[in-house]
């Protein structure tokens, strides 16, 4: 690019001709604006030194952004509801040659739970995070990590979701050792190794996918491939993705970073990993092993049967061996994801529409069930079950909502959790050969009702910890302050009441969702989005 | 030429590996420093190797005239070189402070967050 | 490290890097060179510093937090972007403008403000690794 004297080259083949409208930017508004308030939160350190009155103004500035980026992904996905997938190229080059975002039903999807969720932990940290937890960075981290997962949710190019997992992956390191307490320091060690080897190999995949196809958008590749014959080194890419992203949702056997993390943190830290962070690795799986390699598919899908059954299974058995209640939430992050992984064995429109369903119940149950943890642990100052007790009677609401919350995440009737299994169940069983993993389905959705249902029985129904007599006599709850009372309540509500919402009204969602599974098997108008008509 | 580098990918590949394996922190963190390298060699060779013919367009030209290198694993390169100093980075600091508060580089004895022997949960109440 | 020689030499080695990765920055669109190079040049400028005089006068020298800066260089890089949501373009597509300043042309650009927010995140990111490393390891 000399001066403006050089001559008129023609661009027609190298540049996106077609006007962009205004609208159109909604694709990178939910990537955007965190970013940007990330960067304002980054430089307002010190903001609560400025306001005398003690002010938290950087919290403020933080939910205000979040909820900007909730609103603009339900645009986003209102829009891409009505129109179908659509496609931005960064930098104006024609695709594949720049960085498409193509949002499909799917991401639009994920990317609006996930930042409503993300709303919702920003909002309960307004009235937990500690003064020094804001100022070495919660807020900066958490937009910045919001803007990885929105990415991971959007981008339509296999290298640029690499550089999202990472954005999100160093934020949450960020996250994760906040506070820098012994066990903090031990669980982030555990967390960052492992999660660096699942996207060193995940880097591995991609480049050996490049050197096979010589392409990184993922629209060209799902072309390219479908027209690919000689399966050797394509088999070893989908393991090798398959193995990374399994590692990142924490399915067996490489789940054991999970539990020995995710109870060190802050508790909203916490919930916000529980609730988003796996759910990224299990996107990544539906986009690349189904979307992607679907031919693949039989060669694949018996391992991926075997990994589902066993990571369900170890889930809920680690939970029922945990003292910690956050140890036990942990285990069934582990299971849920079994859950989802085996919709992905399954891999007909129903079977992925159960995936989706139960990923946006899994989004909101684990974030609700983590807040309500932390709630359970200020009243009773440990998260231990042999210390709990009594909490029915300091708060009958509390223990209605973590009754409905243990409902959803057995998959009992009422709530979200029940569609997802429901439609995942009947899925496994239409599947020649398949009884069983059905059948592993329901046991341990069996088995998580009883680690779950011994929080409650411990924690709310019983008059005090192990050792009181059951008159409560002697035993004394914390008082809450009101303003944390009050801000928990409402979030841990709102929350509740999405996943009665879902429960109840289920048919938007569900009609939704087969759709979005539709078009990850027959991802003819992503690609056509990408490329245009003339492409297929 | 492509048949060496990918040998001397794979070398790096097991020695990472062997290094990834140990159960003292500061032998993971080198091998996780190899393990970058390893990754970017590996994209260096699937990108096809060109000599000396840098992917620059004359300027009297719109189109290169010969076929060049091909920049994008460099491109790749460069980014996946970043990513991996700024973790490094990240695990360095980490594995120091770890080191300073909790005594030990040894992975065995580095249970803080899931102590060994837990009582069973309570079974009644 | 900290002979009289080194301290003595330091703030001009510190003041040259410093210029020197500026250069680096600015010629970066047509030449090797750019924003991330440049910002590691002037990150170890400060390092050096620091190596030197101790680390509270390079954080007293340059004035702001490192993460502010880093903050300001992203805030930068993302805006650098929204010009194009008037044009009419996808986001991030180059746009330039040739303004006359006292008879010489000067080329300004959507990539070269993108550049200088690469440069100031590197700039903050790394000093702020270095700095707080060289403090634990006086500390």
């Amino acid at each position: 690019m000399a001066g403006k004297s050089s001559k008129v080259i023609d661009t027609s083949g190298v540049l996106v001709e077609a006007n962009v409208q205004l609208v159109d930017y909604l694709i990178i508004a939910p990537i955007l604006i965190p970013i940007i308030f990330g960067a304002i939160l980054l430089m307002m350190r010190r903001s609560d030194e400025w306001t005398k009155s003690g002010v938290n103004l950087s919290a403020y500035v933080a939910c205000f952004g979040i909820a900007l980026m909730t609103l603009a992904s339900f645009a986003l996905l209102l829009r891409v509801n009505a129109q179908g997938p659509i496609t931005m190229t960064m930098g104006r080059w024609l695709p594949p040659f720049g960085i498409s975002f193509s949002v499909d039903k799917l991401g639009a999807l994920l990317t609006f739970v996930g930042s409503f969720v993300a709303l919702m932990g920003a909002i309960y940290s307004t009235a937990d995070a500690k003064v020094i937890d804001r100022r070495f960075g919660f807020y900066p981290f958490l937009l910045l990590m919001m803007a990885g997962v929105s990415g991971a949710f959007l981008t339509g190019d296999i290298f640029n979701l690499y550089v999202w997992f990472e954005v999100l992956l160093i934020s949450s390191f960020g996250l994760i050792v906040l506070g820098s307490e012994k066990k903090q320091l031990d669980g982030t060690m555990k967390y960052a190794f492992l999660n660096l080897v699942a996207t060193t190999m995940f880097l591995i995949a991609t480049g050996y996918l490049y050197g096979l196809l010589g392409t990184l958008n993922m629209a060209d590749i799902a072309m390219k491939l479908q027209n690919y014959d000689g399966d050797g080194p394509v088999r070893t890419i989908a393991v090798l993705y398959i193995a990374a992203f399994s590692m990142k949702a924490a399915a067996f056997p490489l789940n054991f970073w999970l539990p020995a993390s995710y109870h060190t943190p802050r508790i909203v830290v916490s919930a916000l990993f529980a609730g988003l962070l796996t759910k990224v690795g299990i996107y990544s799986l539906l986009r690349v092993a189904v979307m992607l390699f679907s031919f693949e598919r039989e060669f694949l899908s018996i391992g991926i049967a075997w990994l589902a059954g066993a990571t369900m299974l170890v889930g809920v058995l680690g939970a029922l061996a945990q003292n910690d209640i956050r140890r036990i939430l942990g285990y069934l992050v582990i299971s849920g994801i079994g859950t989802m992984l085996a919709g992905i064995y399954v891999a007909t429109v129903p079977g992925l529409s159960g995936v989706i369903v139960y990923t946006v119940h899994s989004m909101l149950t684990m974030t609700a069930l983590y807040l309500v943890a932390g709630m359970i642990g200020k009243i009773s100052g440990s998260f231990d079950l042999r210390e709990v007790g009594g909490l029915y009677a300091v708060s009958p609401m509390l223990s209605a909502v973590f009754f409905v919350l243990c409902l959803a995440i057995a998959g009992l009737p009422l709530t979200s959790g029940f569609w997802g299994k429901f439609i995942l169940v009947k899925a496994t069983l239409e599947v020649e050969g398949a009884q069983w993993l059905a059948l592993i389905i329901l046991v341990s959705g069996f088995l998580t009702t009883i680690a779950i249902f011994r929080i409650w029985i411990f924690a709310f129904w019983r008059g005090g910890p192990s050792g009181t007599p059951d008159g409560k006599e002697n035993y004394q709850n914390n008082i809450l302050d009101d303003k944390y009372k009050l801000t928990a309540s409402l979030v841990i509500g709102v929350l509740t009441g999405a996943i009665l919402l879902i429960g109840f009204m289920p048919e938007w969602l569900l009609s939704y969702s087969a759709d979005a599974a539709q078009s990850l098997l027959f991802p003819n108008d992503y690609i056509e989005s990408v490329f245009g008509k003339e492409a297929l | 030429m492509e048949t060496a580098l990918s040998i001397l990918s794979g070398l790096f590949f097991i020695v990472s590996i062997y290094l990834l394996l140990s159960k003292y922190v500061i032998r993971v963190l080198l091998g996780v420093a190899l393990l970058g390298n390893a990754v970017n060699l590996l994209i260096f060779t699937a990108g096809r190797l060109t000599r000396e013919v840098p992917p620059i367009i004359p300027s009297h030209l719109d189109v290169p005239a010969v076929a060049t290198a091909n920049p994008l694993p460099q491109a790749l390169i460069l980014t996946a070189i970043v990513i991996s100093f700024s973790f490094f980075a990240f695990l360095l600091v980490l594995s120091f402070r770890a080191y300073q508060d909790l005594k030990s580089d040894d992975t065995e004895t580095l249970r803080f967050a899931e102590p060994k022997n837990e009582p069973t949960p309570p079974l009644g109440y | 490290m900290n002979t009289l020689i080194f301290r003595t030499f330091a703030p001009f080695i510190t003041g040259l890097m410093v210029v020197f990765s500026i250069f680096i920055l600015l010629r970066g669109h047509n030449e090797p060179g750019g924003g991330f190079i440049g910002g590691l040049i002037a990150a170890s400028a400060f390092a050096i510093y620091g190596i030197a005089n101790g680390v509270p006068p390079v954080r007293r020298a340059i004035y702001f937090h490192p993460h502010s800066i880093a903050g300001f260089g992203l805030l930068l890089a993302a805006l650098a972007g929204i010009p194009s949501m008037v044009a009419g373009v996808p986001y991030l597509t180059a746009l330039w403008t040739y303004p006359v300043i006292g008879n010489v042309e000067v080329a300004l650009s959507t990539p070269l403000f993108f550049d200088i927010g690469v440069y100031l995140v590197v700039v903050g990111a790394i000093t702020g690794i270095a700095l707080s490393l060289e403090e634990r390891h006086r500390g």
